[in-house]
């Protein structure tokens, strides 16, 4: 029943260091005799919990030719086991009026759960069993291919974003597997077998490949001995290698990717540079390039959006993103519309002004203070959800972070210096690493829409 | 649960899932439960949860008469409104009212739907007083100054744009002007690109005027604040707004069109289909059953006859829902899916073949367990975050069902039999649908052609 949620990057970007400040609630951290790792977070509000479990394998753990596998197992995780055949764990989900869904970035496969607290230890007990017990038949598998093709279709082939989004991934990594698409390409996924899922399913779905984070009603003690008697009964059944894949070697030219669509009737301009992310960066230049993006282009005051939209009048938005939680390597971002009459030319042009400006002379002390402040305000709004919470210490932990590194973030952005946002501006926003994508209507000349 | 792609209009739905389910939990803390109705010494109410465990303050709010009551030819003028408190008030032009919010951390967004504008802000509870002023500013003194208004013309008109080649947005929007011709429910929340460049300074003006008063205001608080701060907020914030507001009469109708077929052409792989009918109001007595019933064909869990038939059985579809909607002025059962264009004509088929099944036999026994348990166990989930719990007790005041709705929820919920959803289902899935198509779908044809 994977609604999957394909986390882009991006979104995941936007809690990506986590922390508290305020009333802190207190995080427990422990592991099982069979290496799985339980992060328990506190949150007494309401009698609710949410149960997630992240699996450190993603589409850039995939052999190529076969891009889209560990998507399509994640839908396939949903089709029962020996134990609880069928859609027994959904029924029963259901039947406490809970919710459950699933997602597959290229870092990590996460299943999750929101339910009253008083039937976590079944969600435990079903989603322990889930770990090493699937089963798969032809039956089930072939009707599930067919779901994923259509959920291509919706996120892919029928939006040209996407499709955009896809083909400048595809030119910002030359070697790394973060060029392939979570979702897969599409002649691949198409080519998926029951066969295909379940190698993978061996060899990454292990408990010591597994990260269970627990945040809600409970407390760190009752956790651990519910998590002993039912993740601790599984055994480990593989012998989960580093993960090293293939790095980007030297870019030493920027790319431009344009892609036309009839249907085209607002043009768009985005960019992406590599950038580190937050387990790669060095201490405190991932937090630096956080602090930029704000200041940059988040909202209505960044920087972008000011010289663009505001002074220059030339379009109808601007700003930037970052998002650091990944394994390997980060995105850095800037995108633009332009207003009717403008070209993205000149819309691509103001846009390198502002950063030129950035990149020499750096932001001021007023703009430091404001996104940094905003910056931590964000970790305590997160403790309004514990959902949001769950997410941002598992997608950290399935990433290469650390408790302790989002625990010390609000710290590590605090700590950020005008001199930081510079070098950082300096260092990772050259052209050379960058793909810039354009949006349009026809591949004529010069863009012309009204 | 129909994570992806919930068009705006669903968002309601799902607040409203939550008041629905609200009972048979087991009782939460009392901090997040308990309501207090606050009237201020201005005589402006709000509900309110006070929750000091997270250092914030959520205030959601709420004022009745949304696009709807955009003027005739004028479509779009509330979201231009909505978009524009924020761009500038009082002596602060929009340049310096952000950099206001964003020195404190302030989070102000104002939303026009079809029934209502709404508004939300969040603050850390530190920072309330600079916050409140904030919103009192935007809503007491906005400035539409001319070049904020372009601005904003530019951006609503590019979302128009970009709407025109998202099919689900081009088969909704045709859903909506197909069900109400002639009726304000018909016309885009966002406009046209007729309309938007008709909009003045002056009808902007106008429109918060008329719109943002007291009478039509419904507000919930939830967070680190007490019922005395929060008398002094009301009057601070809302006490200079005028007393009534101006609104249009606005006919009550049911959805027309009802077993038409309309395919608009469209060269994408995927057909994309918005189905649906007449609803059931909120306040009518068999409201509860049609939620059961609506639960059941296409609602929330993955156990529906939609999502099995669709796609679990067939994968003909990665998104199949079916939502009751309530309107002030109408109501509707809405639903869409979309699917590969070779087997459109299949998956229609399907859809419609459950809803007349239904219609037709009714639930069964264990169906009708399921979703009573479904929707009674779900309620928590709602309430385990102060601007969730905001939002629903907003929703609470616009649906007029009173702050004793939870307690009377289970004994409405349980009170359900087999006869009523039998007879509830048929009356309201026997009316016959309205279906739009957006793609090149083989084996569906417009009623027209």
């Amino acid at each position: 029943m994977p609604k999957l949620l394909l986390l882009a990057a991006v979104l995941v970007g936007a809690f990506a260091g986590a922390a508290r400040a305020g009333a802190e609630p207190k995080i427990a951290h422990f592991t099982l005799w069979n290496g799985l790792e339980v992060v328990v977070v506190p949150d007494h509000r309401a009698p609710v919990v949410t149960h997630m479990i992240w699996y450190k394998v993603g589409a850039a753990d995939e052999a190529p030719g076969k891009s889209g596998l560990a998507h399509f197992l994640e839908h396939l995780m949903f089709k029962g086991t020996a134990k609880n055949p069928g859609d027994t764990f959904s029924q029963q989900v259901a039947a406490i009026g809970g919710q459950e869904n699933a997602f597959t970035s290229s870092d990590y496969t996460g299943f999750f759960q929101r339910v009253p607290r008083d039937h976590l230890k079944e969600m435990m007990a079903l989603e322990a069993d889930r770990i090493t017990g699937l089963v798969l038949t032809d039956e089930v598998v072939r009707p599930e291919l067919n779901v994923v093709l259509e959920e291509q279709n919706t996120r892919v082939a029928n939006n040209p974003n996407g499709r955009l989004a896809e083909q400048m991934d595809a030119a910002l990594y030359l070697n790394h597997p973060y060029g392939r698409p979570a979702i897969g390409w599409r002649h691949e996924i198409e080519t998926l077998t029951r066969d295909d899922a379940l190698a993978f399913y061996r060899r990454f779905y292990t408990p010591n490949n597994a990260v269970v984070v627990i945040a809600g009603d409970v407390t760190p003690e009752e956790i651990k001995a519910d998590a002993e008697a039912t993740y601790g009964k599984i055994a480990p059944r593989a012998e989960i290698a580093p993960r090293r894949r293939p790095a980007e070697p030297m870019q030493e030219g920027p790319r431009t990717v344009t892609l036309a669509d009839a249907r085209v009737e607002q043009p768009s301009i985005s960019r992406v540079y590599l950038a580190p992310s937050s387990t790669t960066a060095k201490p405190g230049e991932s937090e630096a390039l956080e602090v930029l993006a704000h200041a940059l282009g988040s909202g209505e005051s960044g920087r972008l959006y000011r010289a663009l939209v505001v002074d220059q009048g030339i379009a109808i938005n601007a700003g930037a993103n970052y998002s650091g939680t990944a394994l390997d390597y980060a995105r850095f971002g800037v995108f633009s519309s332009p207003k009717s009459g403008r070209t993205l030319h000149e819309v691509e042009a103001a846009i390198d002004a502002v950063l030129a400006d950035v990149i020499e002379h750096g932001i001021t002390a007023q703009e430091l203070e404001s996104a940094k402040s905003r910056l931590i305000a964000d970790a305590v709004y997160a403790q309004d959800n514990q959902a949001t919470l769950a997410q941002w210490y598992g997608s950290a932990l399935a990433t290469g972070q650390t408790v302790e590194m989002v625990e010390a973030w609000p710290a590590a952005i605090r700590a950020v210096t005008a001199d930081a946002v510079r070098m950082a501006a300096r260092t990772w926003l050259d052209r050379r690493t960058s793909v810039t994508g354009y949006l349009v209507n026809s591949l004529k000349p010069e863009e012309k829409h009204s | 649960m129909n994570a992806t792609a919930r068009p705006k209009p669903f968002r309601l739905l799902t607040w409203i899932a939550a008041a629905i389910a609200a009972v048979l939990v087991p009782a939460a803390p009392a901090s997040a439960t308990t309501i207090e109705r606050v009237i201020s010494p201005g005589g402006i109410e709000a509900w309110l949860v006070r929750e000091s465990a997270v250092p914030l303050i959520a205030v959601e709010f709420a004022f009745v008469g949304g696009a709807i009551q955009d003027p005739p030819g004028k479509a779009g003028t509330a979201v231009m409104v909505a978009s524009l408190l924020d761009e500038g008030a009082g002596d602060l032009d929009s340049k310096a009212f952000h950099e206001r919010l964003d020195r404190k951390a302030v989070e102000l967004n104002f939303e026009a739907e079809r029934d209502a504008v709404h508004g939300s802000l969040r603050t850390l509870s530190e920072n309330r007083d600079e916050a409140f002023e904030d919103l009192r500013l935007s809503l007491t003194a906005p400035r539409f100054d001319p070049a904020a208004v372009e601005i904003i013309r530019g951006q609503v008109q590019s979302l128009v744009r970009r709407g025109a080649m998202n099919p689900n947005e081009m088969a909704r929007l045709r859903w909506w002007q197909t069900a109400f011709a002639d009726h304000p429910y018909g016309r885009p929340v966002n406009g046209t690109l007729e309309s938007l460049p008709m909009i003045t300074s002056d009808d902007l003006r106008t429109y918060a005027r008329r719109v943002l008063a007291r009478d039509n205001l419904k507000v919930a608080v939830v967070g680190d604040i007490d019922a005395e701060a929060v008398k002094a907020m009301l009057d601070r914030v809302f006490g200079a707004l005028p007393a009534k507001a101006e609104l249009n009469p606005v006919a009550t109708v049911p959805p027309r069109g009802l077993g038409q077929r309309v395919v608009i052409k469209l060269d994408v792989p995927q057909a994309v289909v918005t189905f649906g009918g007449a609803g059931i109001a909120r306040k009518d007595p068999d409201f509860i059953a049609a939620y059961i019933v609506n639960h059941i064909l296409g609602g929330g869990a993955f156990s529906s006859r939609l999502y099995q038939e669709v796609r679990e059985k067939r994968g003909l579809a990665y998104t199949v829902y079916d939502s009751l909607v309530w309107l002030n002025h109408s109501a509707l059962f809405l639903g869409g899916t979309a699917t590969r264009a070779d087997r459109a004509g299949e998956t229609l088929d399907v859809i419609e073949k459950e809803i007349h099944r239904l219609a037709e036999e009714g639930p069964t026994e264990a169906e009708i367990a399921k979703a009573k348990a479904y929707l009674n166990g779900s309620f928590a989930l709602n309430l385990d975050s102060s601007v969730k719990i905001a939002a629903l007790l907003v929703q609470l005041q616009l649906d007029d069902i009173g702050m004793d709705y939870f307690a009377r929820r289970p004994a409405l919920i349980d009170a359900v039999t087999l006869e009523d959803a039998r007879r509830v289902a048929k009356r309201l899935l026997d009316g016959g649908l309205l279906v739009t198509v957006v793609g090149r779908p083989e084996g569906i044809a417009s009623s027209a052609d």
